[in-house]
């Protein structure tokens, strides 16, 4: 049985315990567009014939193994931070929330346990996705394709036997596949070697973008890289080849690392504890700001210049520190100097109970500066 | 060098794609890579990047003798979208679009994706053929296999059954 509007709690936040290890890539993300045989694609159609698909998709997702125990949430009834909480976490797109001037109709459908789902009524009648922690393109395509096979069999979906599944925009048509990964390269950056490694991506049928996807800038260094094109290849070709490009940027973003370290150990150093020190002690953070320390301090944590914070703590922090996150937790609408100053208390208590639990499990706490500023970086030899 | 896709003419565009660590590379008439989308000074990469939904909405508004023949210019008898709402939204308004505008959007397809003919996932319904069983089949098989690789035995035993059902109705 779906139930409907449970509270969001944790909901489709799994990926931020995940991939822990590799520090560089921080999710991987699959999604497949459907439509449904029949009707129109949903910017062509009215609002009763948007409604007649949600009905037909939460009827079909009612039988769906991968669905079991799910719950939806149609956004023409979330209130607005409960909307803004789903596009901050990445489950909905801006574009499912419609313009306002009709009922969009729109909905997500997500499993209890993992953060795979469905968006009904976006740009297409059903886009599949899953999103997991890491470098798990092979999971996060497992799950999706499953759930495919079973509301493939429950729903008749608009198909050509040679132009393959159907969307709305062309773009899209074939598969209807889009793989991506979210990466944090600083060290391409800071070697201004980034423009080439982007330059590549773009000649081997790869595009990038940045934290909040299309169209968004790149801020704190994150990366979204995918797929662009999804016709004449095999669903698994696309996701292998993206899995090995992001292989290759992962080593080069390892060797970038390197030179740094070997080069200019004391820039980074100092680069790495200013970012941890701002955070720990600022009163009040832009996001932007936000963002571009946490991608310092993240270099320092995966580089172990800094022993603390742990990474899973980084990107709760990247999640929450965001304005509807902020607003949730202190149950108001916040203007943005009053944001900025809740997310800076945020940041600290977060980085203060994650030193705490630090010192108490004997690992070094960020803030104590006994590991690196004693001696060479442990890099730097 | 006569084009390795008709045999006929001398290749005049020879096209290099590197994917993964594997590099082909293919030399094309004149009229064969203009089929395939490419321009001879345009012709690098596996998806060339020339704008191709602004160009094929220009070819969608024009009153050219392929558009009409093809039946662009008028409204998709489903959805009744027109070659100018398509040029204001970029989108198609449904499934139907596709038949109706197939022979545009065929040449539109190959710029963009460097193909005009989907190999993944075969979805069946009342008006698959042979061939698009014959797909599902290759399709369930390579999937299999990557179940097996992948250790996810669960759906390698699910995608052996259905294989096996499939075998055995045929």
């Amino acid at each position: 049985m779906i139930r409907t509007s449970a509270p969001l709690d944790e909901r489709g936040l799994d990926w931020i315990v995940g991939g822990i290890e590799e520090a560089i890539v921080l999710s991987s993300r699959v999604r497949v567009a459907r439509n449904l045989q029949g009707f129109p694609f949903p910017g062509r159609a009215g609002a009763e014939e948007r409604s007649e698909v949600l009905e037909r998709v939460r009827t079909a997702a009612e039988h769906a193994d991968s669905l079991r125990s799910a719950c939806i949430w149609e956004v023409d009834s979330l209130d607005r931070v409960d909307r803004e909480i789903l596009v901050e976490r990445h489950l909905i797109s801006r574009d499912l929330l419609g313009d306002g001037s009709s009922p969009s109709r729109g909905a997500l459908i997500l499993a209890d346990e993992t953060s795979c789902g469905v968006m009904v009524n976006e740009e297409d009648h059903l886009r599949l996705q899953a999103l997991v922690g890491g470098l798990e393109l092979d999971a996060a395509w497992r799950q999706v394709d499953r759930l495919d096979e079973e509301l493939g069999t429950l729903l008749p979906l608009a198909y050509h036997h040679q132009f393959g599944f159907l969307t709305a925009c062309p773009t899209n048509v074939g598969t209807g596949l889009r793989a991506s990964v979210l990466i944090h390269i600083p060290g391409l950056v800071l070697t201004k070697e980034i423009s080439k490694v982007l330059e590549g991506i773009s000649q081997v049928g790869l595009t990038y973008r940045g934290l909040y996807g299309e169209g968004s800038e790149v801020i704190g260094n994150f990366f979204q890289i995918s797929n662009q094109t999804t016709l004449g290849k095999t669903e698994e070709d696309l996701i292998d080849h993206l899995a090995r490009v992001t292989g290759k940027v992962i080593e080069y973003e390892r060797s970038a690392r390197s030179v740094l370290l070997r080069e200019a150990p004391a820039v980074l150093e100092d680069k790495v504890w200013r970012a941890y020190g701002i955070l720990r002690t600022a009163r009040s953070l832009a996001l932007e700001e936000m963002m571009n320390l946490l991608s310092g301090v993240r270099l320092g944590v995966s580089l172990k210049l800094l022993k603390s914070p742990r990474v899973e703590t980084l990107n709760e922090i990247l999640v929450r520190g965001q304005v509807a996150h902020l607003e949730r937790e202190a149950g108001g609408r916040m203007n943005e100097h009053e944001a900025d100053v809740c997310r800076a208390s945020f940041v600290r208590d977060k980085l203060a109970s994650d030193e705490r639990d630090a010192s108490e499990s004997g690992r070094s706490a960020g803030s104590s500066d006994t590991t690196v500023a004693d001696g060479p970086p442990s890099g730097g030899g | 060098m006569l084009c390795d896709d008709c045999g006929k003419e001398d290749a005049e565009v020879h096209v290099t794609s590197i994917e993964g660590e594997v590099m082909s590379m293919v030399q094309l008439c004149a009229s064969c890579a203009a089929e395939r989308g490419l321009a001879a000074e345009s012709a690098i990469g596996e998806a060339p990047s020339k704008p191709p939904l602004l160009d094929f909405l220009g070819q969608l508004g024009s009153t050219s003798p392929a558009a009409s023949a093809a039946g662009a210019s008028e409204p998709c008898p489903f959805c009744g979208i027109t070659a100018s709402d398509f040029r204001s939204a970029g989108r198609v308004g449904c499934s139907q679009c596709y038949v109706h505008f197939e022979s545009q959007l065929s040449g539109l397809l190959r710029r963009i994706h460097g193909s005009a003919h989907h190999s993944g996932k075969v979805y069946i319904n009342e008006t698959s053929d042979i061939s698009d069983r014959l797909g599902q089949l290759s399709s369930m098989r390579r999937r299999l296999k990557r179940a097996i690789e992948t250790e996810d035995f669960e759906t390698a035993a699910k995608l052996r059954d259905q294989i096996h059902e499939i075998e055995v109705q045929a």
